[in-house]
């Protein structure tokens, strides 16, 4: 996908562009129009439209990996804050296996109020709270780490592309870092400097997401404060 | 209509009570994402009034039976502080603030997007901390810069402005003594790309011709408006975020 013009601030109501564009993310067609829904950063590629929000909230998307905080256990669910307007479900039979049953299992025997855990969403639709899974590698409750709660709209920019971003981060501070795509991120490092240096730098992205050279100033908070 | 006064509204030179020409404006200044708490907030001065626009959501709505399973819904509360009046208000809600809240929320409804999270609500809260005439008009511009700061999908923004009849002469954005001793007040809003109006309210009597012209002149204010709101959000991100 080649971007044809320069990215452009727009607010909600405003014209991008005109013509049989595809619309993506944050638009909407009205005729021949292509209008921005949202304050965010418009891009014209050669056959489609899209503007990158500048703030909002997670709506949730099959496969997305998020972190969420266990809120309440049930018999057979636990419920999770996703840091969305929707509630993330964790079912028993995930953690427990599927000779689950409510009478001999106690549900916050494995997960307590107030656990993290890395979860990918199963399923979800208008009609229904996202269905999370936690049955897939590296995901699953997290023991350890500080979590930083940043904007989701912020959150391909702290990856960077192709993890560029993240990778700086993580080898200049030994930290190792879990991204939800939810705008929840858990660093944990055993040095604390480093711990403190990555929790800047997260920060930093986060409050200047829309800064063009984002990639150098990251580089040069990671030099500076290592000196 | 309109009470006896000894000011002179509109002088020989078409010069208002306040210094302002027929179709100017009183000074308008808007800010952007002025709370921290808040997931969207705006503030807003328009020639006296003071306002303060916050919002949350979508969020899980309760009570829960007001969740509808196809759409989310707006809800919205316009409030006057104590000391926003010369005299001071009883702090509940009056008739007259409900009804206002009901007219915003109307208002904004045509142009956010509330199909994308059904069973949800989005609050908008607006405090009156200064009122001077044409608060409604001022509230929904602060509300809508409010809902864009918080990233809630719009089709449009909605900016709004009043138009009015002082000493037979239509007037653009009416301030408080116009209002009180002025023949008529007609608050707008409007969807300025889309160029849809949201809300038309008129107190006292206007001919059909006047009509049209006090209707075109707010349209114009609010066009006017929108620039404000437009580069309050752009100042949001340009300094530093």
């Amino acid at each position: 996908m080649m971007e044809i013009t320069k990215r452009k601030f727009v607010t909600p109501g405003e014209v991008i562009a005109t013509g049989p564009l595809r619309t993506e993310n944050n638009v909407y067609r009205d005729g021949d129009k292509i209008i921005s829904t949202c304050v965010g950063i418009s891009e014209i590629f050669e056959n489609s439209v899209r503007v990158m929000a500048l703030s909002g909230i997670y709506m949730p998307r099959i496969d997305d990996a998020v972190i969420g905080k266990v809120q309440s256990t049930s018999l057979m669910f636990w419920e999770l804050d996703i840091n969305s307007c929707y509630v993330g479900i964790l079912r028993a039979d995930e953690v427990f296996g599927r000779d689950y049953s409510a009478s001999s299992n106690d549900l916050s025997s494995k997960l307590r109020k107030g656990d993290l855990i890395l979860a990918r969403i199963a399923n979800f639709d208008r009609s229904r709270d996202p269905l999370l899974t936690i049955k897939s590698r590296g995901l699953g409750k997290i023991e350890s780490g500080e979590l930083i709660k940043i904007s989701p709209m912020t959150i391909p920019r702290l990856i960077g592309r192709q993890g560029a971003t993240i990778q700086t981060i993580e080898s200049n501070t030994n930290a190792r870092i879990k991204i939800g795509q939810n705008g929840w991120v858990v660093v944990s490092c055993e040095d604390s400097s480093g711990l403190l240096k990555a929790i800047k730098v997260i920060k930093m992205i986060d409050s200047q997401s829309h800064v063009p050279d984002l990639m150098e100033r990251v580089k040069s908070l990671l030099e500076s404060e290592g000196e | 209509m309109g009470r006896k006064t000894d000011i002179t509204l509109l002088d020989e030179k078409g010069i208002r009570c306040d210094g302002r020409k027929i179709d100017q404006t009183r000074n308008i200044t808007i800010k952007a994402g002025i709370l921290k708490n808040a997931d969207g907030s705006a503030y807003i001065e328009f020639g006296g009034n003071k306002i303060i626009a916050g919002v949350y959501g979508p969020r899980d709505i309760h009570p829960k039976h007001l969740a509808d399973s196809d759409t989310g819904v707006l809800r919205c509360r316009y409030h006057m502080q104590p000391f926003s009046v010369p005299e001071r208000k009883n702090p509940a809600p009056s008739r007259r603030e409900i009804e206002i809240s009901k007219v915003i929320k109307e208002s904004l409804q045509p142009a956010v997007i509330l199909d994308d999270f059904p069973r949800t609500a989005i609050d908008l809260y607006l405090e009156v901390l200064q009122a001077d005439g044409g608060s409604r008009c001022a509230a929904i511009d602060a509300a809508s810069v409010a809902l864009a700061d918080a990233g809630i999908p719009m089709r449009d923004m909605v900016s709004a402005c009043a138009a009015g009849k002082v000493e037979n002469t239509i007037v653009l954005d009416v301030n408080n003594e116009e209002d009180q001793a002025g023949q008529a007040d007609m608050p707008v809003a409007l969807m300025p790309h889309l160029e849809k109006i949201t809300l038309v309210q008129l107190d006292g009597m206007l001919t059909p011709d006047e009509y049209k012209k006090c209707l075109e002149t707010a349209i114009i204010g609010c066009k006017q408006v929108y620039e404000i709101q437009r580069s309050a959000l752009k100042a949001k991100y340009e300094n530093g975020g």
